[in-house]
């Protein structure tokens, strides 16, 4: 399939899914799908709780706080003893301390940041009940957020906004199982592998070498990996194996898996708001950066390598073929990875490290701009309706009226919260980076010296502190040193953004309304989508541009010109 | 110019001539550069520097704390470049303050003249046998009672409790002519500071000391206490993060710099910083606020807080009184309805004759259409006639002349008595009463003795240009709500004349109270204007309530505005204010944030241009060098302020229009403008830098 056609086919069944797929998480959420009650019941029962018992936001957040800290040291301990649990063909012994905290954090963050190789760290019980457990619930935890933020709007003088434990339960139970499991035997039926059989050898003959091939139970796994935004893979290697993604068909399903929710989710928005030219608005806007993006990114690969070029050989028609995979060729990598980098994914079919520095440029600010376009599951949702409420504050107060979004008021507490949630980004990612390039421990960190050496430290703390887990390579990061602030720079970048937007989502969901009328702001206009694409690149590009300038950029320009 | 304000009780024809387009008010219109404002403003500019003036406005106070660093740095190294620098570092903070002494310098005047008025009062305080003695009006409390005669100033405010008497009220009106001001009912209630023109009056004190309405206006137009208003604390918000995120980011440079093996100078370092966080709105804020009520002083209206103004702009929901608002105060003839059998000239003639002695401006406009459409002149009626005056107890009035008796009036008494001079009721009258009375007018029957000749059509006149007015309203999504006390049928007639949007007929102080309840549960922000002291719930519970001046102490003190003209079309000049003043806000805030993509071309390859002179690739304005390019964008953040002071005072300008088209224009030209601008002044600047060898 061509990269033409790759994009005509996304689009044809990203809209299908945006629509229906939208409408039916609306009704999920809600309470009014229920064919999995059998099994939804019960679960309330153990947890002590059902969906008429709501939560204030204090109590909302606690309940997230506290639910992802156990997560976190439930995923620790399970890490430091797998020498001791079964499913471990390999007998891979204890995963060390700091790693083992950096993994956790990662994995219940969504970030899914690897500073380890699968295969060689992970017994297949640590992959299955640690990892990949955590794949599920953390983007449950993500759309739990997005619906007490829409719920905010949607309800009037109310006290409550939700209940969490029902919200993770049904997103896990009618959205994440299904689709996955769908997808996994899709993957499975392709060729990934699937099995509980440890690593085979495989005696080449006529090389005289053996080799240890590494297996184990990665189709399913790699169908949640892509769905739920979480981007870690069972290998090292990432999509770029045959075993995780044997085919062209699993290549675009992947990429079409970690679109669909987070697009969908703005119609889900809308609906729930009572109004989906809103959520459609939201849409127009991650679509036309993303679209955007991947123009740039493409571009920026298929003219080839600037080295290879330097190096004498000019013509090359393929486009920056290094580091890629060949099935995928140049224009299908780049789409793959913006869709990777855009969404908080973070998984990869090709090498990023060795993209041009343009095509690097592009990755590193698609995450800069707060992985919004679209996204993660729900955390692109609630971090664009942060961004929406900014520009409704600046586009309110320039046509004269105190700024509303959905009718709500957007006044000084909510400015603070939004402001607060839109800034903790970028502040956690530059200080850390800054210390990092300050530090010894940091400094031996990259491959490279230079600019491409700056980039390596400036991208691997900017995926971890906007939970992508993307890797551009390069970093040796598994040491004491990036392990540690990693972890931290994951932690702020997921809880520095909920807990505010949980307040926000308190705030507003105890305000009443203000009806609409001709002189209301409107909300659901292009004009509005220019505003708040305005508003995100503004923001993302005044607190980046030094630090990117510094990097792809300078790296780009030493090569004499920009493309 | 002259000192303005003088309206004061020396004289109230000394306005200056600057004013003559706003022939009164307590602040006159006055030049953006009158000079002795400016040269106040300067000095205030300065004084201002102190930095615990300077602390409570976040994004300035982290540009003084860079000056020092500046001025540290540039003692330690001394060099041209570096106290530059510093110096116009220090000329932002400077102008920021000058902004805002230049706002506050407008007021300052003013509040001077009402202060002299204020102190130089004495009262006559009346003591409970009746004996007189001598106080400063400054020392009467509250329920005491003064005694004011003609040529007194009224020391403190008050209701008058006995007496009548004519009050020139120009000191806080500006308005030269005279009212009438007597003890009970809806017109007792006196005001500090005006002047008894006649009679004797009795004023029982309702003011606290310190807390009368001229202390009221004093600190208002100084804008000394002035409370920061809720969107004003939403976007102090907003800016204070973006400069707390600023921070990092300029700092982290150093880090990242020593990563590539180079060293940034801190003066470029807190000279980027400077540049990217929001100076100019930050600069601009308060002076914004300040000219915003400054703007409402002088129309004439008296905003008890910013709240208030900032609530106009958010007003959903307009109540107009009929009477004033939309109609002119009284009714007009509209036209002559004659019975069948007799000629409208006959009627026109009759009608002339009965009005010629009737003074109210309903008798007066049936003289006048009389003559305008039959040509029918006053006549000399010789001797031999009388007036018949109307009265309460009649209800007609008429002349008795040669033998003829001529009569108007309501159509029971005129034909009751038509009926008595032995006359009949023709066929058709009633129908024809009935048909006016239908189509919103007031009929009036007129009689030529016993024989019965027609009707006069009385039509309230709906104000010229209100139609449009209450068209552009809707367009800024504000529902205008006719209130009145005219039965439903009139008061439809005359709703669907003026274009309002909705009517209360029949309306009384409860129904009133029952309409701004039921919009406000619907969660729509409501204004309206009162005077009488039954109105004073109403205008509480409204979310802008403008007391006309005249009205009563209670209406004044319930409401949140009064309006000294008493002139209640203004309410709609009140909230496009309000908007107005929301609209300037964040079109400089667009601006602000728009200017930082150009300093940034400017700074950073300056910054980093020794070790990565690749980087010079961005600097798309071609900058003459690297210490010319960050002195030239500093200069430029610094003189931007200064160019944007009048702006700011004066006010983005508003259009009646839909929020659509407000948000394209302003979006474009502050956003896109404010894109652009700096890329054009910086490369100019560097330009003069150049030229004159300086860099």
């Amino acid at each position: 399939m061509g990269f033409f056609w790759t994009i005509v086919t996304l689009l044809a069944a990203l809209a299908l899914t945006w629509r229906y797929l939208g409408s039916y998480m609306a009704a999920v959420f809600d309470g009014r799908v229920r064919w999995l009650r059998v099994l939804e019941r019960p679960i309330y029962r153990a947890l002590g709780t059902s969906p008429e018992q709501e939560q204030t936001w204090t109590r909302y957040a606690t309940s997230l706080v506290v639910f992802s800290g156990v997560s976190i040291a439930l995923t620790y301990l399970l890490l430091r003893i797998q020498g001791s649990l079964p499913l471990n063909p390999q007998r891979l012994a204890a995963v060390p301390p700091a790693l083992s905290f950096n993994t956790s954090v990662s994995f219940v963050t969504n970030t899914n940041w690897q500073n380890y190789a699968g295969e060689t760290t992970m017994s297949y019980f640590s992959q299955l009940a640690a990892l990949m457990v955590q794949q599920f619930v953390s983007p449950a935890v993500g759309v739990a957020v997005a619906l007490a933020l829409v719920r905010g709007f949607a309800r009037r003088g109310s006290a409550t906004i939700g209940n969490f434990w029902v919200d993770i339960t049904r997103c896990m139970l009618y959205v994440l199982l299904p689709i996955a499991f769908v997808a996994g035997v899709v993957f499975v039926g392709q060729g990934a592998v699937q099995t509980l059989a440890g690593p085979v050898s495989v005696h080449d003959a006529l090389n005289g070498v053996t080799q240890t091939i590494a297996r184990g139970p990665i189709g399913f796994m790699e169908a949640i990996k892509q769905l739920g935004t979480n981007g870690g893979g069972f290998l090292n290697a990432n999509s770029a194996t045959t075993f995780e993604n044997p085919t062209p068909l699993t290549n675009w399903l992947s990429i079409y898996l970690v679109l669909a929710i987070p697009f969908a989710l703005t119609y889900t928005f809308g609906k729930m708001v009572g109004s989906v030219r809103h959520g459609r608005a939201l849409l127009a806007a991650m679509v036309l950066i993303f679209g955007v993006w991947v123009g740039f990114t493409s571009a920026a690969e298929h003219q080839g390598n600037p080295a290879v070029a330097a190096a004498g050989i000019t013509h090359q028609p393929a486009g920056n073929m290094v580091g890629k995979e060949v099935r995928f060729g140049d224009t299908s990598s780049a789409l793959f990875a913006v869709a990777s980098t855009s969404t908080s994914t973070g998984s990869a079919d090709a090498s990023y490290d060795q993209f041009t520095p343009m095509g690097g440029f592009g990755l590193l600010t698609g995450m800069m701009l707060g992985e919004v376009t679209p996204g993660g599951v729900g955390s692109g949702l609630y971090t664009i309706l942060v961004y929406a409420i900014i520009a409704v504050f600046i586009g309110g107060l320039m046509i004269g009226r105190t700024p509303e979004y959905l009718g709500k008021k957007i006044q000084a507490k909510e400015i603070k919260l939004a402001g607060l949630a839109s800034l903790v980004m970028p502040l956690a990612v530059l200080v850390v980076t800054g210390i990092a390039v300050s530090v010894h421990a940091g400094r031996t960190g990259p491959l490279n010296s230079g600019p491409h050496g700056f980039t390596e430290i400036l991208y691997a703390l900017t995926s971890q502190g906007n939970n992508n887990g993307s890797a551009f390579g390069g970093l040796s990061g598994n040491s004491p040193f990036y392990n540690v602030i990693g972890a931290v720079d994951m932690l702020l970048g997921r809880f520095g953004i909920i807990v505010p937007v949980l307040a926000l989502a308190g705030v507003l969901a105890a305000k009443d309304v203000v009806p609409e009328s001709l002189g209301t702001f409107r909300t659901d206009n292009s004009m509005f989508v220019g505003l708040v694409i305005g508003v995100i690149v503004i923001i993302g590009g005044l607190t980046f541009f030094p630090a990117v300038a510094l990097g792809p950029v300078v790296e780009q320009l030493s090569h004499g010109r920009f493309f | 110019m002259e000192r303005a304000g003088t309206t004061g009780p020396a004289g109230p024809d000394a306005s200056p001539v600057g004013a003559a387009a706003r022939p009164h008010g307590v602040a006159e219109a006055r030049s953006l550069f009158d000079r002795e404002i400016l040269r106040q403003a300067l000095a205030g500019a300065f004084r201002k520097l102190d930095p615990r003036v300077q602390v409570r406005n976040p994004v300035m106070f982290v540009v003084l704390v860079g000056t020092a660093v500046v001025v540290l740095e540039a003692i330690r190294h001394p060099g041209r470049f570096t106290w530059s620098i510093a110096i116009w570092l220090l000329l932002t903070v400077v102008f920021a303050n000058f902004a805002e002494a230049m706002a506050e310098g407008r007021g300052r005047a003013q509040a001077d003249t009402l202060r002299r008025m204020r102190s130089e009062t004495e009262a006559r305080k009346l003591a409970a046998d009746g004996g007189e003695t001598r106080v400063a009006a400054a020392e009467l409390a509250k329920g005491d009672l003064v005694v004011c005669e003609a040529g007194d100033l009224i020391p403190s405010d008050g209701d008058i409790v006995e007496g009548i008497a004519s009050v020139d009220e120009s000191a806080i009106t500006g308005e030269s002519a005279p009212v009438i001001r007597e003890s009970g009912g809806d017109r007792s209630a006196v005001t500090g500071g005006t002047k008894v023109l006649s009679d004797r009056i009795v004023v029982r004190i309702t003011a606290e000391r310190g807390h009368t309405f001229l202390d009221r206006m004093i600190s208002l137009v100084e804008g000394a206490d002035r409370q920061k208003t809720p969107n004003e604390i939403a976007l102090t918000i907003l800016l204070a993060a973006l400069t707390i995120v600023f921070l990092p980011v300029v700092v982290v440079l150093q880090p990242f710099a020593r990563f590539a093996g180079a060293s940034v100078s801190v003066v470029v370092l807190v000279s980027l910083l400077v540049c990217l966080i929001p100076t100019t709105i930050g600069a601009l804020l308060s002076a914004i606020g300040i000219a915003g009520m400054d703007r409402l002083v002088q129309r004439n209206v008296l905003a008890m807080s910013g709240r208030a103004v900032e609530a106009a702009g958010d007003v959903q929901t307009l109540l107009l009184d009929k009477t004033g608002t939309i109609t002119l105060g009284n009714r007009m003839a509209a036209s002559f309805i004659p019975v069948p059998g007799r000629s409208e000239e006959e009627l026109a003639d009759a009608a002339q004759l009965a009005s010629l002695a009737d003074e109210t401006p309903e008798g007066r406009s049936i003289v006048v259409l009389a003559k305008q459409r039959f040509d029918i002149r006053e006549r000399d009626l010789g001797d031999g006639h009388e007036f018949v005056p109307f009265s309460a107890h009649t209800r007609m009035s008429g002349l008795d002349v040669g033998g003829r008796s001529i009569r108007k009036g309501a159509a029971d008494s005129v034909r009751r008595w038509s009926a008595d001079q032995g006359g009949a009721t023709p066929e058709g009258l009633d129908e024809l009463v009935a048909r006016v009375a239908r189509a919103g007018s007031t009929p009036l029957v007129v009689a030529d003795g016993p024989t019965v000749l027609g009707v006069i059509e009385l039509k309230d006149v709906v104000k010229q240009g209100i139609r449009e007015k209450f068209a552009q309203m809707r367009q800024m999504g504000i529902r205008t709500v006719m209130i009145t006390g005219d039965n439903p049928l009139t008061a439809a007639a005359i709703a669907e004349e003026a274009g309002v949007d909705d009517y209360l007929a029949e309306a009384t102080p409860e129904t009133k109270m029952e309409l701004i309840r039921s919009e406000q549960a619907g969660g729509k922000l409501v204004a309206m204007t009162g005077d009488g002291t039954n109105d004073a719930p109403a205008l509480a519970q409204a979310d802008v309530g403008v007391a006309m001046n005249t009205g009563t102490t209670a209406a004044k003190e319930a409401g949140n505005m009064v309006d000294l003209d008493s002139n209640p079309t203004k309410l709609i000049d009140i909230v496009e204010i309000g908007k107005q003043l929301l609209i300037t806000r964040g079109s400089l805030t667009t601006f602000s944030i728009a200017n930082d993509v150009a300093k940034y071309f400017a700074i950073v390859p300056a910054l980093f241009v020794a070790t990565y002179p690749q980087l010079k690739a961005l600097d798309i304005m071609r900058l003459h060098s690297a210490q010319s390019a960050v002195m030239s964008a500093v200069i430029f953040n610094a003189l931007v302020i200064v160019a944007l002071i009048p702006l700011a005072l004066r006010g983005v300008k508003f259009r009646a229009s839909g929020s659509a088209a407000i948000l394209r224009r302003n979006a474009f030209v502050y956003g896109v403008g404010g894109i652009v601008a700096p890329f054009v002044f910086i490369k100019l600047i560097d330009l003069v830098l150049t030229a004159t060898h300086a860099y």
